[in-house]
């Protein structure tokens, strides 16, 4: 059962407003690339442009942690990003040493992001299954 | 943690609903605490026990009390 708090809203208006600054920012860095319109040291300003919004998602989910008043909701956004981020760390160090041995092929390090989202999804069925309660 | 937060609902003709929303939490907390997956803090333990009037050990079993009675 998903729970909508007040404090869960406001961190979703927040990641929206991120994920249009998100696309925003990406667009013009990929097309600025791709026709050379970029020069050194802008180059690494207008690479790292696109990281910010998700920085700033990261930084909403410990807003949300601080502003959510219901504390039982709050523990299951916990255990869900610790969920996430034992999952990420596992998977990428058991990536890291597969890539090491040349066994499997390099993945881009931006990646990592995905799957822990991905990681959050998992700790959300977690919740559901042992508390009857998935959490935002 | 057991607890008599169900009966103490109950008396009062209260849905969990009605709960959650006189103890400004959601319904599922109130769930998650009446059937004993979560434990609340102190200071919700006391919001709760101010609601009903009740000392806290009056609605929440001593989980030390409890394991002492089970041996």
């Amino acid at each position: 059962m998903t729970v909508r708090t007040p404090a869960w809203k406001r961190y979703n208006v927040r990641v929206i407003w991120l994920s249009l600054a998100y696309a925003g920012l990406l667009l013009p860095a990929v097309y600025g690339f791709k026709h050379q319109l970029v020069s050194t040291p802008a180059t690494y300003l207008v690479a790292i442009l696109p990281a910010l919004p998700i920085i700033g998602i990261f930084l909403a989910i410990g807003r949300y942690l601080v502003e959510e008043q219901d504390e039982y909701v709050r523990m299951l956004m916990v255990r869900k990003i610790l969920w996430a981020s034992g999952f990420t760390l596992s998977l990428a160090t058991i990536w890291g040493f597969l890539d090491n041995f040349q066994l499997v092929g390099h993945i881009d390090g931006y990646w990592i992001i995905v799957v822990w989202f991905f990681g959050l999804g998992i700790g959300g069925v977690v919740n559901k299954l042992t508390l009857g309660a998935a959490g935002c | 943690m057991e607890n008599r937060l169900k009966v103490l609902r109950a008396e009062r003709s209260w849905s969990q609903q009605d709960l959650a929303e006189k103890l400004e939490v959601s319904r599922q907390s109130v769930n998650a605490i009446e059937t004993g997956k979560y434990d609340p803090s102190l200071p919700l333990a006391f919001r709760i026990a101010e609601l009903f009037g009740l000392a806290i050990e009056e609605i929440f079993v001593s989980p030390a009390r409890h394991s002492s009675r089970a041996i």
